[in-house]
């Protein structure tokens, strides 16, 4: 389980700088170095095995349905990655401590250093394509950050979602490629994929998976034309821009390319897309890299080169390429990650890295000085450091090549020479300058102890690679080969070979171009360049521009287009659907339409066309829709469904009643809003949808149902098992009581989200708003008519009567506790219009919110009821009884459901009655505590 | 008898009332008793989980009448999972409107606030179209109540769209109930997907009607772009943990298309086909893009938070239609996730707003929020899980949408369609996030001081990490939701579990324990409900309409 530790130690560690920062900055430093030391010791233990060969491997299932396992195994190129995470980690950590400011909170930085850390080690050690994409992720989302560790810079956030969309996108792609890679070889685990490359390459998938994977490789390691934002990642702290930006991070990419050379490089398609793009990257990086004047954007750009150049080397495919590839990611990561270090010094000590403002430090910092030249001597080749070596080896492989690829490298290798020395030059070499920002000068050894331990190993692995580097470049070459290892040598001297023509011509050509450098940059500067940040701002900002016009313009709160679209979506799906099938028409023969029909398609269709012209007014059009629900009634009654008919006159009479009262506090016409093309458009759209509902209604009535519907057991049943001849009522309070229950709960939530809502317009603005409403109102002088007063007064008591009446009978003949509780309730509505909301509310005391809850209850319990007769839930019971001299009559538990239904409609419409008086209080109606305005029976003095 | 399965119903619908009778000028009773509750809930859903977990489909038949003529409750492993989302969600949402306060702003929160989830509960669980109606009602009007909590001009407005648009929604659920009885002349799910395998072929077209229909009531539900209007200003403006709420909601949609179009107009159903998949996939990637594009161009986090949940039901659909039991398996796992994510978004957008003053949910550059760094590690984590990245569930769950893709001719619309929209995503999430949270160390200025209130923010992480647990756990999460999509795609384990037997003479024969003379024991004479000789599982096509000869 040491790899699983190995990964998890960095994780675990993130946890710790965040709490350890309130021990101090070195406890928290030393404490998140631990977890590295310690995972890099488990690392070296394991270490000597790996060397000989040997793959060790740690798998713990996660998601076997995926094929995602936590499987990890550590050969040789694991083993170099892991040791450079880890190793140069350490060194990162130790220089930070000595790096960051006393401002800076130092516990999130390392805590976002070791999330990126294990993300690093996860992705090297991953021996599970999908496991990898995960860690893949979590170090752009680690990186995204730390470039954005200074929160208050503008280049910090602009370079941290820069480098995030461009390596996230990456993943993306690298998740599609992989996916395909995975189902090309039928697993997910690295180990079989390896082995797969004949099945691979012959799949028509190849090429796709090679595009996204290459996708994902050449933005994470900033190739060209990807590599736009690894300049702008440099707005972040130093340590990170040595660890994630040079050594580590960026060569996640070529990681990957190696990881996977033995089983997607060798064709034609990976060599010119690898090694063309390297190339490229490589020479226009270097070129860049000479005219940068910022300290940390020229070692930027010069990585672009030297990751060019690596990518450019697993691009050529022969092991050969791949074994020098291997070797210089270990030589850069030694001198780029000692170079940026040494930048970062200069920039704390001196304020500026800006290469114009600097000069002649060598006398103030020489041991900085010393550092930095051997690092940079090493990145231009020069003999005895290591960069000498891998370059001369690269520049053999490119003279094999091709003639042309000869000449393009070389000129690389140059331009590297030239911003090498340039780098060394203009900062430490010239005359001292008296007009620093900063008072340079050279740090405490805490500062420069890390890269001056890597200047040690640039300079012993230049003069001993075999001695200090040869097992592990076997190792790691073998892993990446995954084949009998080429001969090579690594060694000073190679006989006079054309690289060392072609080395020695960089240098010398270096040299010149450096010397004639101010000419250069003045031509530089007049070429016309593209700026990537601006194309890149440029396409974000236009698209999220374009993306908000586009949702503003289609969310723009227009709810009749929203209901258009509605419509049309219903009618052009329900159409092709229907086209999509095979229809029988129905055989019904027509019957001849009434008189009574007659009449009463007219009213509707006189009464909807009505409702479209007079929509405007509110009022009128209340009115008219009023007689299209009678009509409705009326239709009920016309096909024998008295209970329908009933319910549904009830239920227009209330609803009707209710909305006039609400249309009190709204404007008494709707303003004129559409234009003549949306009326054609809204009016061509209801058209359709009211031909196909017609058409759908018909087809229906003119066919018989295939089988026999769920209806008849309802009507064979009602009687022996539901206790009730009224079949509806039945329905209603048994067979789907359910139904009803949850019914009664619609109505009692509508009651108390009015009763919600209005109080909420009671206060505020929108109060304010009703005080002005209500100023409009003009109020009749009788408002409380005598006559309707008397008639409401002398109907009550029978309303009531027949509320009961119809409760009671409903479980046998038309009616039920629906029915009779909105019966009921217009006998109360009635005396509220008739003598005020006050007059009337001070003459009962119950609290709708109460009868409302209580009818919900009793319903409820009634269902519960069954429970303990160990039936489910609305199971009904019934029973005959005889009190003499009373008839023998019926008690079903179902009336008890029905006297929920009955009080949970009265409740709420009396509470949506209440809410609405409320308002109309608030809109300055007075409080009448007379039953009637003129009262004929006091005196005219007694009335006032 | 398991009168458990009903809880999840009767258990708020109860509570409900009772806090309106006996607790309605009372807040501290009301938060009491309703976190109560929603605790109860929990533990009752992971009872009826274990339940579920055996496999075995369990039928509570209301009023004791058995199906097709009564409504039955059906648990099985997708409504027991719906119901534990519904219910640890709930409670989340209970406590986070309790300690912010929100419960206190308005009238009536906590009964409306149980009766939405009894309408969410009711909907996972009935096995009855028509009920499944009724309840959409019951959630629909409740969710109307709490998106208004509190009032305000443009929430108000909002809200106005909101139940318009899906009363709209409702008329068309009853013509699509009335299309479909009006062909197969029954409303309980399992007795319709016995009839509408067994259809003549001349009812195809009038079935497809009612079918597609059907799914178009569900898709505004679930948001589905061209009918997802609604959404983005109700989620916007409603209050913060009512929109957490709803993003459970959505999935009601989901859950009923899912449900609904592999039992009842499966796949594999002559007249039906490849319906819904052919509608659903083209809108499904129209609405992952103009989701997430919305994302990109939001100026405003709740609006971001919005378009974001339109996209992820646009990621949610290209999984759900593809119709297999696998992309089916990778659909469960990405709505458990988005559930979360959705939610956690919306609190986080609400805690900001709550210390943030005047600039409010804009995002703009103002001065630093208290508790700048938790929060931007909440709406990080946060972010990271809606936008599909590791190491929260997520990426798993687009993984398992790209793995389960990769077979047919959809996969390259599929692949470009969510990795693309991931990462218009990331940079819209990535643009907003620094904004509010970074951007805010350049501007001088004071901010609010914080809320003293820690139940908001243990609520927010709470809910947050519940997306780590789904990766830690994603080997059995995945298990049985395989189990649950594989269980789906068997309708006759369904079928047989609601369907009463029947006897020789096509009789329903008495469940053990009925007593005799009680119940609906089906009367002698000709007209019996069901076909001679049918055998349990058998379609009842054996028996014509006698009107029909």
């Amino acid at each position: 389980m040491s790899l699983v530790l190995i990964a998890a130690l960095p994780f675990i560690g993130a946890l710790f700088p965040g709490l350890m920062i309130r021990a101090g900055r070195n406890a928290c430093a030393m404490m998140t170095g631990s977890f590295t030391l310690l995972a890099l010791i488990l690392l070296l233990i394991e270490a000597p095995a790996v060397l000989q060969g040997e793959v060790i491997r740690n798998q713990i299932s996660w998601i076997p349905s995926l094929g995602l396992h936590a499987n990890f195994f550590l050969d040789g190129l694991g083993l170099l990655f892991a040791g450079m995470i880890l190793g140069i980690g350490l060194l990162v950590i130790l220089y930070a401590r000595f790096y960051l400011y006393k401002t800076d909170p130092m516990g999130q930085f390392y805590t976002y250093l070791m999330l990126f850390q294990g993300a690093m080690v996860g992705i090297v050690l991953s021996d599970n394509i999908l496991l990898l994409l995960i860690f893949w992720e979590l170090t752009s989302l680690s990186s995204f950050l730390l470039i954005g560790y200074w929160k208050h810079l503008p280049e910090g956030r602009q370079g941290a979602r820069m480098a995030l969309a461009v390596t996230g996108g990456g993943g993306l792609a690298l998740i599609g490629g992989m996916l395909l890679l995975g189902g090309i070889v039928g697993s997910y685990d690295m180990t079989v994929i390896l082995q797969s490359r004949d099945v691979i390459q012959a799949s028509p998938w190849y090429l796709p998976a090679l595009l996204l994977i290459l996708l994902g490789c050449f933005t994470k390691s900033a190739q060209f034309p990807f590599h736009f934002w690894l300049p702008h990642a440099m707005a972040a702290p130093t340590p990170v821009s040595a660890y994630l930006h040079s050594a580590t991070m960026v060569k996640a990419g070529l990681f990957l390319m190696a990881r996977l050379w033995p089983v997607l490089a060798g064709t034609d398609a990976w060599f010119y897309i690898v090694g063309i793009t390297g190339l490229i990257t490589m020479v226009l990086g270097a070129v860049i890299a000479l005219f940068k004047d910022d300290l940390k954007a020229l070692l930027a750009f010069s990585t672009v080169s030297h990751l060019g150049l690596i990518t450019m080397l697993l691009g050529f495919g022969t092991a050969e390429a791949a074994v020098v590839a291997v070797f210089h990611i270990i030589n850069h990561a030694t001198f780029k990650a000692a170079l940026f270090m040494t930048a970062g010094i200069v920039d704390h000590e001196a304020h500026t890295r800006d290469i114009k403002r600097l000069g002649g430090l060598r006398h103030l910092m020489p041991i900085t000085f010393t550092i930095a030249t051997i690092a940079a001597l090493s990145m231009a080749g020069i003999p005895l450091l290591n960069g000498f070596l891998s370059k001369e080896m690269m520049l053999e492989e490119a003279a094999h090549t091709d003639i042309w690829v000869g000449i393009f490298a070389t000129l690389g290798a140059l331009f590297s020479v030239a911003y090498s020395f340039r780098f060394i030059a203009h900062t430490f070499l010239g005359p001292k300058r008296d007009d620093y920002p900063g008072h340079p000068h050279d740090p405490g050894f805490g500062l420069w102890a890390a890269p001056a331990f890597l200047a040690v190993l640039v300079v012993i692995i230049g003069i001993l690679p075999q001695t200090v580097v040869g097992a592990l470049v076997a190792a790691t070459s073998g892993a990446v080969i995954q084949a009998e290892l080429p001969y090579y040598s690594l060694q000073l001297w190679h006989g006079v070979t054309p690289a060392l023509f072609m080395s020695i011509i960089a240098v010398v050509g270096g040299v010149l171009v450096l010397m004639s450098f101010r000419r250069m940059e003045g031509v530089w500067n007049a070429l016309p360049r593209p700026e990537a940040k601006t194309i890149f701002d440029w396409i974000v900002e236009g698209i999220a521009g374009a993306s908000r016009r586009l949702t503003d313009a289609l969310h723009d709160g227009a709810i009749s287009r929203y209901l258009m679209i509605f419509a049309a979506t219903a009618v052009i799906t329900g159409v092709v659907s229907f086209m999509g099938g095979t229809h029988a028409a129905g055989t019904h023969q027509l019957l001849p339409a009434g008189p009574m029909a007659i009449i009463g398609l007219l009213l509707l269709t006189v009464a909807s066309l009505g409702v479209v012209l007079f929509h405007r007014n509110r009022l009128l059009s209340l009115v008219i829709i009023s007689v299209n629900g009678l009509v409705i009634s009326l239709g009920f009654v016309y096909l024998s469904a008295p209970d329908l008919a009933l319910t549904q006159l009830t239920v227009e009479v209330v609803t009707i009643i209710l909305l006039l009262l609400a249309l009190n506090f709204l404007p008494k016409e709707t303003p004129r809003e559409s234009t003549m093309g949306r009326k054609w458009r809204d009016g061509i759209v209801s058209v359709a949808a009211g031909i196909a509902v017609g058409g759908l209604a018909y087809a229906l009535m003119a066919r018989d149902l295939a089988f026999q519907s769920i209806s008849q057991f309802h009507l064979d049943q009602s009687y022996p098992g539901g206790g009730g001849t009224n079949v509806v009522n039945v329905i209603l309070v048994d067979f789907r009581g359910y139904d009803t229950f949850g019914e009664i709960i619609v109505l009692g939530i509508a009651a108390l989200a009015i009763y919600a809502l209005t109080q909420t317009l009671l206060h505020g603005r929108a109060s304010r708003r009703l005080m002005e409403i209500g100023k409009g109102i003009k109020r009749d002088g009788d408002r409380h008519p005598l006559m309707l007063v008397v008639a409401t007064r002398v109907m009550m008591p029978i309303a009531v009567m027949v509320g009961v009446y119809i409760f009671l009978r409903g479980h046998n003949e038309p009616g039920g506790g629906f029915v009779a509780g909105l019966v009921v309730s217009i006998a109360l509505l009635m005396q509220y219009m008739a003598s005020g909301f006050a007059w009337a509310q001070a003459r009962q005391r119950a609290d709708y919110h109460a009868i409302i809850a209580s009818g919900v209850l009793i319903a409820a319990a009634t269902g519960v009821g069954a429970w303990f007769a160990d039936r489910p839930f609305l199971t009904s019971a019934f029973g005959y009884f005889q009190i003499p001299p009373m008839d023998k009559f019926e008690l079903a538990t179902a009336m008890a459901f029905d006297l929920g239904v009955f009080l949970a409609v009265v409740g709420s419409v009396m509470l949506a009655l209440a809410s609405l008086s409320r308002l109309a209080r608030r809109a300055g109606e007075t409080v009448n505590d007379t039953p009637m305005d003129i009262d004929p029976s006091k005196t005219t003095e007694e009335a006032r | 008898m398991n009168h458990l399965i009903l809880a999840p119903v009767i258990l708020p619908a109860i509570l409900a009332p009772l806090i309106v009778l006996a607790m309605r000028h009372e807040i501290t009773l009301q938060r009491v008793f309703s976190v109560a509750g929603s605790a109860a809930l929990v533990v009752i859903a992971f009872l009826l989980f274990g339940q579920a977990e055996t496999g075995q489909i369990q039928v509570y038949e209301m009023g004791n009448w058995p199906a097709p003529f009564g409504i039955v409750l059906v648990l099985d492993r997708l409504s027991a999972l719906m119901v534990m989302m519904t219910s640890i969600l709930g409670l989340g949402v209970a406590l986070y409107a309790m300690g912010s306060g929100w419960d206190a702003r308005g009238k009536h929160f906590h009964a409306l606030f149980q009766f939405q989830v009894m309408g969410i509960n009711g909907a996972f669980l009935t096995g009855d179209a028509f009920n499944l109606f009724v309840f959409f009602e019951i959630l629909l009007i409740a969710s109307y109540g709490l998106m208004i909590h509190a009032g305000g001009r443009m929430r108000l407005r909002a809200g106005v769209q909101y139940v318009v648009y899906n009363l709209a929604g409702s008329a068309l659920f009853l013509f699509a109930l009335g299309t479909i009885y009006g062909v197969t002349g029954t409303l309980n799910m399992a007795d319709l997907a016995m009839r509408v395998a067994a259809l003549p072929e001349g009812d195809g077209a009038l079935l497809r009607v009612g079918a597609v229909l059907l799914l178009i009531v569900f898709a505004v539900k679930a948001a589905v772009v061209p009918i997802h209007f609604w959404l983005p200003n109700t989620y916007t403006h409603a209050p913060a943990p009512v929109a957490a709420l709803f993003a459970i909601m959505t999935k009601v949609g989901a859950y009923a298309i899912l449900r609904m179009y592999t039992l009842v107009f499966g796949p594999d159903m002559p007249a039906i086909g490849t319906l819904a998949g052919d509608w659903l996939l083209p809108a499904a990637v129209v609405t992952v893009t103009l989701g997430m594009l919305g994302v990109l161009g939001s100026k405003h986090l709740g609006r971001l938070v919005s378009f974001s949940v339109i996209g992820s039901m646009g990621t949610l659909f290209l999984a759900i239609g593809i119709f297999t039991p696998e992309a089916t398996a990778a659909a469960l796992y990405y709505m458990i996730h988005s559930t979360f994510a959705a939610a956690v978004l919306f609190l986080i957008a609400d805690l900001v707003v709550a210390r943030r003053g005047a600039a409010g949910a804009d995002v703009v550059a103002a001065p630093p929020i208290a508790q700048n760094g938790l929060i931007a590690a909440l709406f990080f984590g946060a972010a990271i899980a809606m936008t599909g990245l590791p190491p929260l569930s997520g990426f798993i769950g687009k993984l398992l949408i790209l793995d389960a893709a990769r077979e047919g001719a959809q996969m390259v619309v599929i692949f470009a369609a969510i990795l693309i929209t991931s990462l218009i995503a990331v940079v819209g999430f990535a643009r907003a996030g620094t904004t509010v949270f970074w951007k805010a160390y350049a501007v001088e200025g004071t901010s609010t001081p914080a809320p003293a209130q820690e139940l908001p923010l243990v609520v927010t992480g709470a809910l947050l990490s519940t997306m780590a647990l789904l990766v830690a756990l994603a080997g059995p999460v995945t298990g049985y939701l395989e189990a649950t999509s594989a269980q789906l795609y068997e309708r006759e384990l369904y079928i047989e579990a609601v369907m009463p037997p029947v006897n020789a003479e096509g009789m329903p024969i008495p469940q053990s324990g009925t007593p005799e003379g009680e119940g609906p024991l089906p009367p002698d004479g000709p007209q019996t409900a069901l076909p001679d000789g049918a055998e349990p599982g058998t379609v009842p096509g054996a028996y014509d309409n006698e009107g029909a000869q």
